[in-house]
């Protein structure tokens, strides 16, 4: 892990609060199931806090927790991510194939 | 394996990067695709880095738990119907939070309550937060799959109630910050905070939905943005406040939409009032006008312009397809058919986008608010599909109703309304809706998919 300080993290925290907003606002109604979905996908990031912990546990306890974590944190991130390819290929249809039956 | 940390910084950064660009590309649907793989390409990036870090063991905990998870994951991804995404997006959201919470725990946990002051704080925020979003989205998850009432669960002293078990999980917390190194305490907090987002979604239900799911997912990014502090990892701090700063925007957007304040939604749940039977209202004499397929089919074929309102009763009478195929065999006619979307319509953000995108409806035929109300005076017949508060002129007009001032669909401009509906049972927010007893509107009472079905039939037959 690197060493940073709290500052330094605290100053990246604030600029991804704004480039946050910044890039979220671009995103059209329309999309904003998929926005869910595809961040619901991002927070699945968690995962590297899942694998840290297992990875270096060594009681009982923390592999137990660590090992549920894992497995919730996977779910999150390939459920998510499915989730959100599926209902993009939707939109992605133009409307000339709307011929194709469901 | 990687031991320069310069290295694995450099790879989150990639992950990061990734991460914005796939957000980025979801401002276009052409793209949107595109950028969900990018996304992917990313937490494969992060996933491997941490893997090869110095000293990680325990690999058959990892590979096992990476299994189960995954296979949850696709399975429940796979096999869930574009109906049941609102509740899928909450369980996927809630498990993340859970993830946050059990991390920062067991960082607590393996220093044996002696850490640093803002790790500290950083450990409270994430338990707290993660603990909260994960039980409230999995009692999201139970309402909108209707494993309990999907209608507000009220009680006397609720918010005396919540604020006592909030309170409770914030003293746990100040306590700890303040230099309590137990773990009981911790323990006690997360039980607290479990309870707590039990009891916040609880009264929440039905129409409201999107504005909770949306605080849920703001939640969970919170929560594993405080793990990244725990970690000193900038790439779960940078990602999760990405998705805290987009469940933010997305709260407040659904919540300006019914003109309420998040806070009216979350601790404001509607009375319920009762329904009144087609024909028996008294008021002012006016009574509600029920119709058959044929006559509507007669006024559709013979509509220049139709509007489509969809709601959540076409949701949950998986109408869609049905939807789409009237559509088209109106346009046969030469009618022109568009469909109005109300930015709250169903059960969270863009419900309703996603249930005609899986139809096969263009999404170029899906008009937003602003841009359809002012085309309703042009429009012979506005058919409502399962849509009612979105529609209700109360919000323009009444100042004593619950919905005033929220942004409606004005389907009473348009010649003639139809209206689709199992019963005359009110909306979520329990209120009569005055459309249905205006002179234009008539109502074709019955399952919105059995409807649709025999429009179709009685269309082609004209």
């Amino acid at each position: 892990m690197t060493n940073t300080s709290l500052v330094v993290e605290l100053t990246i925290l604030v600029l991804a609060i704004f480039l946050g907003f910044e890039v979220i606002s671009k995103v059209p109604t329309m999309l904003h199931t998929p926005l869910m979905s595809g961040t619901n996908f991002i927070h699945g990031i968690v995962i590297v806090g899942a694998i840290i912990v297992l990875g270096y546990a060594d009681d009982g306890v923390t592999k137990t927790i660590g090992f549920v974590a894992m497995v919730l944190a996977t779910a999150n991130v390939v459920g998510g991510w499915f989730v959100t390819d599926r209902m993009l290929e939707m939109f992605k249809r133009r409307p000339t194939d709307r011929e194709r039956k469901r | 394996m990687i031991s320069d940390p310069d290295v694995v910084g450099l790879l989150y950064l990639v992950a990061i990067v990734c991460f914005i660009v796939a957000l980025r590309f979801l401002s276009s649907p052409k793209h949107a695709r595109r950028g969900n793989w990018i996304g992917g390409i990313g937490m494969l990036v992060a996933i491997g880095t941490t893997l090869a870090l110095d000293g990680i063991g325990n690999w058959g905990l990892i590979i096992g738990g990476a299994a189960i998870g995954a296979v949850v994951g696709l399975v429940g991804a796979r096999t869930v119907k574009m109906t049941a995404m609102p509740q899928m997006v909450a369980l996927f959201n809630g498990v993340g939070g859970g993830a946050a919470a059990l991390v920062a725990f067991s960082e607590f946990h393996v220093a044996g309550g002696d850490v640093s002051g803002d790790e500290i704080v950083s450990i409270v925020l994430s338990s707290l937060i993660g603990s909260v979003s994960f039980a409230g989205s999995m009692v999201a998850f139970a309402k909108l799959q209707e494993l309990v009432s999907g209608r507000p669960i009220v009680f006397r002293g609720q918010n005396v109630v919540d604020s006592a078990i909030l309170l409770g999980a914030v003293a746990l917390g100040i306590a700890l910050v303040a230099g309590l190194e137990e773990q009981w305490a911790l323990v006690a907090l997360i039980g607290f905070a479990l309870l707590f987002g039990v009891m916040f979604v609880l009264p929440i239900g039905g129409a409201d939905m999107p504005v909770v799911i949306s605080l849920l997912n703001a939640f969970t990014g919170l929560a594993a943005s405080a793990t990244g502090f725990v970690l000193d990892s900038t790439v779960l701090i940078v990602a999760g406040m990405l998705v805290g700063a987009s469940g933010t925007l997305l709260t407040l957007k659904m919540a300006t939409a019914m003109n309420r304040s998040v806070a009216n939604v979350l601790f404001g749940a509607f009375g319920q009032v009762q329904a009144v039977a087609p024909g028996e209202r008294a008021d002012d004499g006016r009574t509600v006008r029920a119709t058959t397929p044929e006559d509507v089919a007669v006024q559709l074929s013979f509509a220049r312009k139709v509007v489509v309102v969809p709601g959540y009763g076409m949701a949950v009478a998986q109408a869609q397809h049905d939807v789409r195929q009237l559509a088209e065999v109106l346009e046969e006619r030469g009618v022109d058919v568009a469909y109005a979307i109300h930015p709250v319509a169903g059960r969270m953000p863009g419900h309703m986008n996603v249930l005609l995108a899986e139809a096969n409806v263009p999404y170029d035929q899906l008009k937003e608010m602003d841009e359809i109300n002012p085309e309703f005076a042009q429009t012979d017949v506005a058919l409502v599909i399962g849509a009612n508060d979105v529609t209700n002129p109360a919000a323009r007009s009444d100042p004593s109703s619950p919905i005033y001032g929220m942004p409606i669909l004005d389907v009473d401009k348009a010649a003639s309304v139809i209206v689709m509906k199992r019963s005359m049972n009110p909306g979520f927010a329990g209120i009569d809706n005055e459309l249905y007893l205006d002179p234009r509107t008539t109502m074709l009472f019955g399952d919105a998919k059995d409807s649709v079905v025999k429009l179709i039939g009685a269309v082609k037959a004209q």
